[in-house]
């Protein structure tokens, strides 16, 4: 039996919207040409707010809300671009750039970067934060692609695409706070993986240059999104 | 009116930024007709002037004379701007930050030598432990990055700034460019 869908309406930046239930903020505000931005969040992959970029305000609550993981309720008034949101999506953005070593000028993402973008598109021209220059590795042992930790955001789309779309979960997570990087196995080589099916999907879903194909210099690596959506939607219609 | 009174400065960059300066081709000579280079890496002035309305600093400060010069530039400048990426964030200068000074010396002057290697003491400025952005070290009134900013950007702040006004760069400019 075809269940009928529960709709749910709110506004959003005073403008009235619909959504269904199972929505989430962020999906109603994109269906509207209404712009949050985001790096972990991906259409395809499951939410898991890790980001903070699409950050809200809900009338009535004094807590910030993540967009990308917040349903829908009925009656709800969100606020998407305010000047404390904007502010605090630039600190947030500001302080990605200083956490490891992001040189957009000789990086294999220049010019398609979602961080690069973003930064531009929220008035970014400086960093107001002192730069951490840590010492980060790149993993250049797989065939096809490396891994360049000095430009992971640690956005975990990586993590979530190979376990959930490819089903290998060859990448994970490992330490905590500032210690934390994606691994691959269990902290080996991508190169002498046992779990990697060299897929390639964790390369296209990065936001940025840290995961790329061997032989691309600056400015080369274009990410092709497309698969993604397509592939869950599939997916869904063979259930 | 007088002339407005001009500069740039190169601490540790490639020129790049210099070389977009001069992409300006023929509307150098408005700038020119506006206003007066006091002193550049173009120029043959040896001292860094006093009264200067508008200094453009292309590099990051990374050596002791960088820093040294950059404390007088801002002393005697109204409007000090920063220019490209490696003045904004150090950029590709900033690279040798994780591997420490140390390393930075034996590779340039031992690993890579077959004369008398050996780290200089003299004339050469030393480095300072990291290579750090402008606004790190002083007061930076203008923000534009690219590496480097295209001619067309570095036209439209200098003749905003010279007109009285605050150039907008979000548009035209970014990390990388």
């Amino acid at each position: 039996m075809r269940q009928v869908p529960t709709v749910k309406t709110l506004k959003i930046n005073g403008r009235d919207l619909s959504g269904r239930q199972e929505e989430t903020i962020l999906d109603v505000a994109r269906q509207n040409g209404i712009f949050i931005p985001r790096l972990c969040e991906m259409d395809g992959l499951t939410d898991v707010g890790a980001c903070r970029l699409c950050l809200v305000e809900i009338k009535g609550q004094n807590k910030l809300l993540p967009a990308c993981v917040t349903m829908v309720e009925e009656g709800m008034e969100v606020t998407t671009d305010s000047e404390r949101l904007q502010s605090y999506r630039r600190m947030i953005l500001e302080l990605l750039f200083t956490e490891r070593n992001h040189v957009c000028s000789v990086c294999v993402s220049n010019g398609h970067c979602e961080m690069q973008n973003l930064a531009q598109r929220l008035g970014i021209t400086h960093v107001h934060f002192p730069y951490r220059y840590p010492k980060e590795d790149v993993d250049a042992s797989h065939e096809r692609f490396v891994i360049d930790h000095n430009r992971c955001i640690l956005c975990t789309r990586c993590v979530r695409v190979c376990d959930e779309i490819e089903g290998a979960h060859t990448w994970d997570v490992m330490g905590r706070g500032i210690e934390a990087k994606v691994i691959t196995d269990l902290n080996e080589p991508w190169g002498s993986s046992e779990t990697c099916t060299t897929c390639g999907k964790c390369v296209h879903v990065c936001p940025t240059g840290a995961l790329f194909e061997k032989g691309r210099s600056v400015a080369e690596m274009m990410k092709r999104r497309q698969f993604l959506p397509y592939l869950t939607l599939m997916r869904k219609e063979n259930e | 009116m007088s002339k407005a009174r001009i500069a740039t400065v190169w601490l540790d960059g490639c020129s790049g930024c210099h070389m977009s300066f001069l992409d300006m081709d023929e509307r150098l000579l408005d700038i020119a007709a506006a206003a007066d280079l006091v002193y550049s890496p173009l120029v043959d002035a040896k001292e860094f002037p006093e009264n200067v309305d508008l200094t453009l600093v292309e590099g990051a400060v990374s050596s002791e004379e960088d820093l040294h010069k950059i404390k007088i530039v801002r002393e005697r400048t109204k409007i000090l701007v920063s220019l490209g990426d490696c003045a904004v964030t150090a950029n590709v200068p900033g690279m040798r930050n994780s591997f420490g000074v140390k390393a930075v010396y034996d590779r340039a002057y031992r690993e890579n030598v077959t004369f008398d290697p050996g780290i200089p003491n003299q004339v050469v400025p030393a480095l300072l432990p990291t290579s750090r952005p402008v606004h790190e070290f002083v007061n930076v009134d203008v923000f534009v990055p690219g590496c480097p900013p295209s001619a067309d950007t570095i036209h439209y702040v200098v003749t905003e700034l010279l007109a009285g006004r605050n150039p907008d760069v979000g548009l035209k400019t970014r990390f990388g460019s």
